[in-house]
């Protein structure tokens, strides 16, 4: 079992996301993509409302189709767990930019806070590392996550980060959910008049 | 060996039209009858061929294409379809261009009985999912119904499969091997 958390979800995505410039970012669904929003909502922040188990993949896509931009994947254990094959298909690829940082508050915070795997002691970056990341790492306090920062906006990637949060239940601060719009206004700031 | 054994090479005329129309990733979880298409987009410089562990993980990939401006299409089996629903509920609900090439299993002189149920119901689960579907039965029918789903998908914003018929690419007996 894990060492009680110390970190608070949102101030630890209002750091990822300062002053974040041209960086592209992907969320799973659920608390990520709520506390992305309470960081600043932003055309060039794609939230998922559903396709768990995508995020990772989503944000591998992306890397592929814009090798100059930086990706950040933010997502939850429970919508990696979904997804654990990702990781794999990710490492033989090994997008140089392309991060992802699992919000890993051991629960399933949208449906009742069940404990994920998780909980039970699975390692998310363990298994990241295993799948050929170049960097994986469990950041458990504030110093190993100002450690991280950097890294994630800069190294080489692929990089993997399971940040351990603590299961807060917070205000819900919802990003649009109209898919359509979410898609056109990511393409509009990334592509401009080449969107449409 | 099977009838059309001879006949013009589909996966080579694919392999064109997926080029033309500017196709830049190609993830595939492998089937015998996508073997020589594959080799082709991992040959060719300007396409980005993804292995998948799981056929979802394709779904999820070509959106994430799509957000960076790029276009991408799934090669997968008829299983494979099984395990997609979920994230081509994201592609509808985003409107996300999805194109996949499907071979089969489970129809024409199918030995394996496990293929049946998925094989039988591939179509109706990709139209279920919200795509439009279109069959190629013949070797010279599959360029022609990639060129007409891809710009179902990237023209029309659609979603489109194409499910390449298994009496063109050969039944599969497990005695013919080696």
């Amino acid at each position: 079992m894990s060492s009680a958390p110390l970190l608070e979800r949102r101030d630890v995505v209002a750091r990822l996301l300062a002053d974040r410039g041209a960086l592209l970012v992907v969320t799973g669904l659920g608390a990520p993509a709520w506390d992305c929003t309470a960081a600043g909502d932003h055309p060039l922040t794609f939230p998922l409302w559903g396709g768990m188990g995508g995020a990772a993949m989503v944000g591998l896509g992306l890397a592929i189709a814009q090798p100059d931009r930086r990706v950040l994947v933010v997502t939850g254990d429970g919508e990696m767990l979904m997804g654990l094959g990702g990781l794999a298909t990710i490492g033989v690829q090994a997008p140089p930019n392309l991060a992802i940082v699992v919000l890993d508050n051991e629960r399933y915070g949208e449906t009742g806070m069940q404990a994920t795997a998780t909980a039970h002691g699975v390692d998310l970056a363990a298994v990241a590392s295993a799948c050929r990341f170049r960097h994986a790492a469990i950041v458990r306090s504030e110093s190993e996550l100002a450690t991280a920062l950097v890294p994630i906006r800069n190294a080489p990637g692929p990089l993997f980060y399971q940040v351990k949060v603590r299961a807060d239940k917070l205000p819900l601060v919802l990003p649009p959910r109209e898919g359509a719009h979410l898609k056109n206004r990511f393409r509009a700031a990334l592509l401009g008049a080449r969107a449409f | 060996m099977h009838e059309y054994a001879d006949i013009p090479d589909w996966p080579a005329a694919a392999h064109e039209r997926l080029r033309a129309l500017g196709v830049a990733q190609v993830g595939f979880v492998p089937d015998a009858g996508h073997r020589k298409l594959i080799e082709l987009c991992q040959a060719d410089a300007g396409m980005t061929a993804v292995p998948l562990t799981t056929e979802e993980e394709g779904v999820a990939l070509a959106a994430g294409a799509w957000l960076g401006g790029a276009r991408a299409v799934l090669l997968m089996q008829s299983s494979g379809v099984g395990n997609c629903p979920n994230m081509l509920a994201m592609m509808k609900a985003c409107g996300i261009p999805f194109l996949a090439l499907v071979t089969m299993r489970g129809e024409w002189g199918e030995f394996n009985p496990w293929q049946l149920p998925m094989g039988q119901t591939t179509a109706a689960t990709l139209e279920l999912a919200g795509c439009a579907v279109y069959r190629a039965e013949t070797p010279a029918a599959v360029a022609p119904a990639v060129e007409a789903a891809a710009r179902l998908a990237f023209d029309a914003g659609a979603m489109a499969a194409v499910l390449i018929a298994q009496k063109l690419i050969g039944t599969k007996t497990f005695k013919e091997e080696g």
